[in-house]
């Protein structure tokens, strides 16, 4: 079987969706956290099979400049969930609402 | 392939740049004994990077091989981020001490914001832009979240970080998608695809223009992607929500006029479904949320998103009337939010999170000046003339009527009636309300001069609109 | 057409015109907590003075000028201009502007002057001259403008600038909730005016009046544009001139000082709308069904308002029901096309109305005294506490006599020109309905005005407590109102029909404004009647209907005054509807109170009520509460259901592109 792009481009929306539902059924912030690593890793995939596709390198230069993004969205991520867990002493998200309306 | 760099194009960016790393180091140096290094660094820097700002106006050109222009636009849009930012670091110190969360951090995480929207206003390829999102958007969660101790604060940046990741990830697989289709990131590039094609959104276009504009409508916060912004703008200091609430919504305005201003793309797509609809629910829904709201705050975030949902109609309409509109109303909507939020912190008595509308009792008996520049910012918000925030919604609903969009504007129209009553509630309480046991207001210069600064900007760009007019027009031309 | 034959002569002096009540705003507002009440007044009044005397320079210079070439501009600079669309801070002296110059500066000042002895020893005397000064200067703005930008900012000022005076006295609730429905139901009409706006400058480019209206000649008549935005323009006039169904906050509006309510409610700003009308003429002729529209509701709320008046007690409030029935006179006038004649009216108007308030206010003042002095807690503006003032009051009585014969439309005096020539014009354009309606309002006119008289000035002082008795007002309030009896007099003068010999001189005057959409007018519906004898005949009717009025008056009030007593009971339920203003304020109370129970019952007394629209008003804030309250808790604070929510519209957004 050849691998076409389409299977690339399947593959990577699927990952897409698992890291969506992730997101809105989690509740620990760092799992929701991670399922939007998986996102943006998601798309990563698809910009270096169009990469391939098109024959050009700058789909890749983007995924390097997204893997930077990402990282740093990590890293303040963290962060700002151990101040959470100082606060409350837990990271479930559903504990975070005092704020509304 | 030979590329021109043309450093100059991105003169402000580079000043920019430099400044984050002197701020970090001039408080590394000094800033155990007093911030006053870094807050005066960060001054220098701002008015140096608008010094470069003006001097090059519109006339640096293309970069990097069509990377990034330096064109008039852009020059519009830093010199706005620009003036905005200096205003909130300038009296920024008085909350900051106050709050005891004076650290120099803040200072260099407002320069790197600015940094990103000046990115997004100029940039020529999708990279750039998402470049300057992100750096933008990841220094504004770390500001939400700058007051550690409070668990308001903390909230708010959790809330951002975790739904502006999650349209990081939409937005970022729209551009893939959109690469996949064009073969490039480059706007000329695509734009010229659009251009020629005949079924414009055919292929991963489609999908790839939606979940673009998607990331960009949730930096607007546009109805149904608002929900992040009252609940961040509540806890954030406030300091940080005036700037949140004016800069990074002018920037993602610049992103999108950059992307989709211009008639060969905006002709070919269903504004009429979504950005239509999109504009409706945002006035309406910000407008009735506003008038329920007890805290200035939250009103103002509500009011803030109205704000944005009249500003749709500016880039529904296409037409280069509502492109130079919205123009005018960026520039001048920052500066009145940036004096109501100021003179909000400087009111309130409760507290980080208590920002009662009750606070401004009598202040009209105890500081005629502060409430005279509210009544202003409440009035020109409201769209009364001759202020300054007449005449954008002015040029913008005009736009508006020209493009056909009739309905769409009486709505507005009649929503500014409607938010007539959250707005006046706050001079009605200024002037007419008596209460018990309120102090004077303590003196706070800086609070005082960047009020007072904004309410005259407010009145002489409303008494003379047209130098502002001009300058938006011209630059809306330079940008096809 | 012909407007656009009119040569503009530039004048150097317009900017003063609104310059020093600015400045007097300017000088008083900075000052503040420092300046003495007295030099407010002083400082106050010496500005409108000023004012004045430049208009009335103004005003001579356009006299000397030939008819056709009546026209002074002044352009301070230019406010914005982009691309083919430019507007500027200019201002027009036509024959219509010059007329609205001088009654607002000169009528201004008198009542800036009588506010000196009016406000004597009130606290807030100073900001109450600030704001008095801050209200001409808008109102200057937008009768000078040359464009409906400018005059649109005047508008919101005049709005403003009103608020803040009905809410005058802000320690008391009600009056502050009073001065918020004026600013609301004003900005209703608002909304009007911005859309029209809007849609002018879409169709004409323009917001200039002459451009708008060169341009508007060469558009087919009756076109639709032109209807829409006529009757947007006509949805702000019914705003700001309180006509049917937005009237609804003056009466409440009368919860300000007494001055306030002469100037801003009575002689000014609630003529503004008829002004903007007429100032628009060419647009409302092109327009033929906007003008049925105006004639219609102008001569509804005359005889709508004037019911009310016949059985209302407190005397500002008759007064207050009065103007609105006025104001419905001049719309009517301009709906059948008789633009002059409305605008004549509106000057004769602020005349005697103007007196009859301040003459109202000399006799509060004086029962307010009288109350005071005896620990009476009776209200000093109840008719039914007066009676017998013609003997302590006499200059206040003889002023307000006079001022009550004028609004009556007794021949002779200026009241009697100017309504004449409007039913006059009603009748002659084959109006024949709206005719009736206004001669019946102007029978009501008389009768409730000579019942006012009556009761306050006739009969026996009713509270009569040994040897005690109001006494006349200072003299810095009398003359102001002897100033304006005689104006109540000869101001109709210049307005003599050519019936009675006279040379109609206003007619010509406002010719050449008019000169266009007469043009129009005949073009397509050809000439009225003309005919000396119909003249007459239509004449003698409506003064007879007058005289009845009083006639009836005086029997029910003077001759056999148990009469009134007799007919309430015999038609009690209708004299309760009218009596409690058709029981619009129960409505609304039971619209906010428990709005959800009563929603049927709500619904059911609108449909039989004339003035559902107070309870819409109100209703209608009650309903936005209610939304807003509810759509708030879509922000339910958890992030999961913010992603849900964002996640489900990016895949609706995602199906509409691809779609």
């Amino acid at each position: 079987m050849i691998i076409s792009l389409n299977h690339y481009l399947v593959l990577s929306a699927f990952l897409f969706c698992i890291g969506v539902a992730g997101v809105l059924t989690r509740k620990n912030a760092i799992i929701i956290f991670a399922s939007i690593e998986l996102m943006l890793n998601a798309v990563n995939l698809s910009f270096i099979a169009f990469a391939r596709h098109w024959g050009d390198a700058g789909g890749q230069i983007f995924v390097f400049f997204s893997l930077v993004v990402a990282a740093a969205e990590v890293a303040v991520g963290l962060a700002i969930i151990v101040v959470l867990f100082r606060h409350k002493e837990t990271i479930n998200i559903d504990d975070v609402n005092l704020m509304r309306w | 392939m030979n590329i021109t760099y043309n450093l100059p194009a991105i003169g402000t960016q580079l000043v920019l740049g430099a400044g984050v790393i002197l701020v970090l180091l001039a408080d590394l140096l000094t800033g155990k004994k007093n911030r006053d290094v870094a807050y005066q660094t960060t001054l220098t820097v701002l008015v140096l990077a608008g010094i470069i700002c003006v001097m090059k106006w519109g006339s640096a050109g293309a970069g990097f091989g069509g990377q990034v222009f330096g064109d008039g636009f852009a020059s519009f849009f830093n010199l706005a981020f620009l003036a905005i930012a200096f205003l909130v670091v300038f009296n920024s110190p008085n909350y900051l001490k106050r709050n005891e969360i004076d650290h120099g951090e803040y200072y260099m995480l407002i320069l790197i914001a600015v940094l990103g929207m000046t990115f997004m206003s100029s940039a020529g390829d999708l990279l750039i832009f998402f470049l300057g999102l992100e750096t933008m958007s990841i220094s504004l969660y770390v500001l939400a979240g700058f007051h550690k101790s409070r668990a308001r604060s903390n909230e708010s940046s959790l809330k951002y970080l975790l739904l502006g990741a999650f349209f990081t990830g939409f937005l970022l697989y729209g551009i893939a998608l959109i690469y996949g289709q064009v073969g490039s990131t480059n706007l000329a590039d695509i734009t010229s695809y659009l251009a020629g094609s005949a079924n414009p959104l055919g292929g991963y276009m489609g999908v790839g223009l939606a979940l673009l504009l998607v990331g960009l409508l949730f930096k607007m916060a546009v109805v149904p992607f608002h929900f992040w912004s009252p609940d961040v703008y509540d806890g954030a200091p406030t300091p940080v929500t005036a700037f949140m609430s004016a800069a990074p919504k002018a920037a993602a305005f610049a992103a999108a006029l950059r992307i989709f201003y211009d008639p060969a793309i905006s002709l070919g797509l269903p504004w009429d479904k979504t950005l239509w609809i999109a504009a409706a629910l945002t006035i309406t829904l910000g407008n009735f949320a506003a008038l329920a709201q007890s805290s200035i705050k939250r009103m103002l975030a509500y009011s803030s998103i109205t704000h944005a949902g009249y500003l749709m109609i500016g880039l529904a309409a296409g037409n280069e009337l509502g492109a130079s509109g919205m123009l005018y109303y960026l520039f001048t909507y920052g500066f009145m939010n940036v004096g109501a939020f100021t003179i909000a912190w400087l009111v309130n008595r409760r507290g980080e999170g208590n920002y009662l509308l009750s606070d401004f009792a009598q202040l009209g008996s105890r500081n005629p000046v502060m409430a005279l520049l509210m009544s202003i910012f409440m009035l020109s918000l409201t769209g009364i003339p001759p202020l300054a925030g007449f005449f954008g919604k002015l040029y913008v609903f005009s736009a508006g009527v020209k493009a056909g969009l009739i309905w769409l504007v009486v709505i507005a129209v009649l929503n500014s009636v409607v938010s007539v009553f959250y707005y006046l509630r706050v001079m009605v309480i200024m002037y007419m309300r008596e209460e018990e046991g309120l102090k004077d207001l303590e003196k706070a210069p800086t609070v005082a001069i960047t009020a007072i600064l904004c309410g005259l900007v407010i009145l002489l760009l409303g008494l003379f609109p047209g130098p502002l007019l001009d300058l938006a027009r011209e630059s809306v031309l330079s940008l096809l | 057409m012909h407007h656009e034959t009119i040569t503009t002569t530039h004048s150097a002096l317009l900017w003063l015109i609104p310059a020093f009540p600015f400045l007097g705003m300017l000088i008083n507002g900075l000052l503040g907590k420092k300046q003495s009440p007295g030099a407010a007044g002083i400082l106050a009044s010496g500005a409108m003075f000023l004012s004045f005397i430049v208009s009335a320079v103004v005003f001579f210079q356009l006299l000397g000028m030939h008819a056709e070439e009546r026209s002074l501009t002044q352009t301070l600079y230019t406010w914005m201009h982009v691309g083919d669309f430019s507007a500027n801070i200019s201002f027009l002296i036509d024959p219509l502007s010059a007329v609205m110059i001088l009654v607002v500066t000169g009528v201004g000042f008198l009542i800036h002057v009588y506010s000196i002895g009016y406000m004597k020893g009130d606290p807030g005397v100073v900001r109450y001259f600030t704001q008095l000064n801050l209200f001409a200067f808008f109102m200057l703005l937008l009768v000078m403008a040359d464009n409906y930008l400018l005059m649109f900012v005047g508008w919101e000022g005049v709005g403003l600038c009103s608020y803040l005076l009905i809410g005058f006295w802000w320690d008391d609730m009600d009056k502050a909730i009073a001065g918020k429905k004026a600013f609301i139901v004003n900005r209703i009409g608002d909304f009007g005016f911005l859309l029209a706006m809007f849609l002018i400058f879409v169709a004409f480019g323009s917001l200039d009046f002459e451009t708008v209206f060169a341009r508007a000649t060469g558009m087919p008549y009756g076109s639709g544009v032109v209807t829409a935005i006529t009757l947007l323009l006509f949805l702000g006039a019914c705003g700001k001139s309180a006509q049917l169904p937005l009237y609804v906050w003056l009466p409440d509006a009368m919860a300000g000082p007494t001055p306030v309510s002469a100037l801003i409610h009575a002689a000014t700003m609630v003529t503004a709308g008829v002004y903007m009308v007429a100032r628009s003429n060419i647009l409302y002729t092109l327009a033929p069904v906007s003008m049925a529209v105006v004639a219609g509701i102008g001569a509804a709320t005359a005889i709508f308002a004037a019911t009310i008046g016949l059985a209302q007690f407190d005397i500002k409030k008759v007064l207050a029901y009065s103007t609105v029935s006025q104001l419905g006179y001049m719309f009517l006038a301009c709906g059948v096309g008789a633009f002059g004649a409305g605008i004549f009216h509106l000057m004769t108007h602020a005349f005697f109305k103007a007196l009859l308030f301040m003459g109202s206010g000399s006799i509060i003042h004086a029962m307010h005294h009288y109350m005071e002095k005896t620990g009476s807690h009776d209200d000093p503006q109840d008719m039914r506490n007066m009676g017998g003032l013609r003997k302590h009051m006499p200059k206040t009585y003889w002023t307000f006599l006079l001022a009550t014969l004028a609004i009556a439309g007794i021949p002779g005096f200026s009241g009697f020109f100017s309504k004449d020539e409007i039913l006059w014009k009603a009748f002659s354009s084959g109006n024949i309905a709206v005719w009736v309606i206004g001669a019946i309002a102007a029978g009501l006119t008389a009768f409730y005005m000579f019942r006012l008289v009556y009761m306050t000035f006739f009969g026996e002082f009713k509270p009569a407590q040994s040897g005690e008795h109001p006494h006349e007002s200072p003299s810095v309030m009398t003359v102001p109102l002897m100033i304006l009896a005689v104006l109540s007099i000869i101001g109709g003068w210049v307005g003599i029909p050519h019936v009675l010999g006279g040379g109609n001189h206003i007619e010509h005057w406002f010719h050449p404004v008019f000169a266009g959409s007469e043009h129009i007018s005949t073009l397509h519906q050809g000439h009225g009647i003309h005919s000396s004898g119909i003249e007459m005949t239509v004449m003698i009717v409506s003064v007879l209907i007058a005289l009845a009025g009083i006639g009836i008056a005086y029997l029910f009030y003077i001759k056999k005054t148990d009469i009134p007593g007799k007919i309430v009971s015999a038609i009690g339920p209708l004299h309760k509807l009218v009596y409690n203003k058709y029981f619009v304020d129960e409505i609304y109370e039971a619209g906010v109170v428990t709005p959800i129970e009563k929603t049927s019952d709500f619904f059911l007394w609108r449909f039989f009520d004339v003035k559902i629209v107070d309870g819409m008003v109100n209703g209608a804030a009650t309903v936005v509460d209610f939304i807003a309250g509810h759509l708030r808790k879509v922000q339910t604070g958890f992030v999961q259901n913010y992603a849900l929510i964002m996640g489900a519209a990016v895949l609706v957004i995602v199906l509409v592109f691809v779609w």
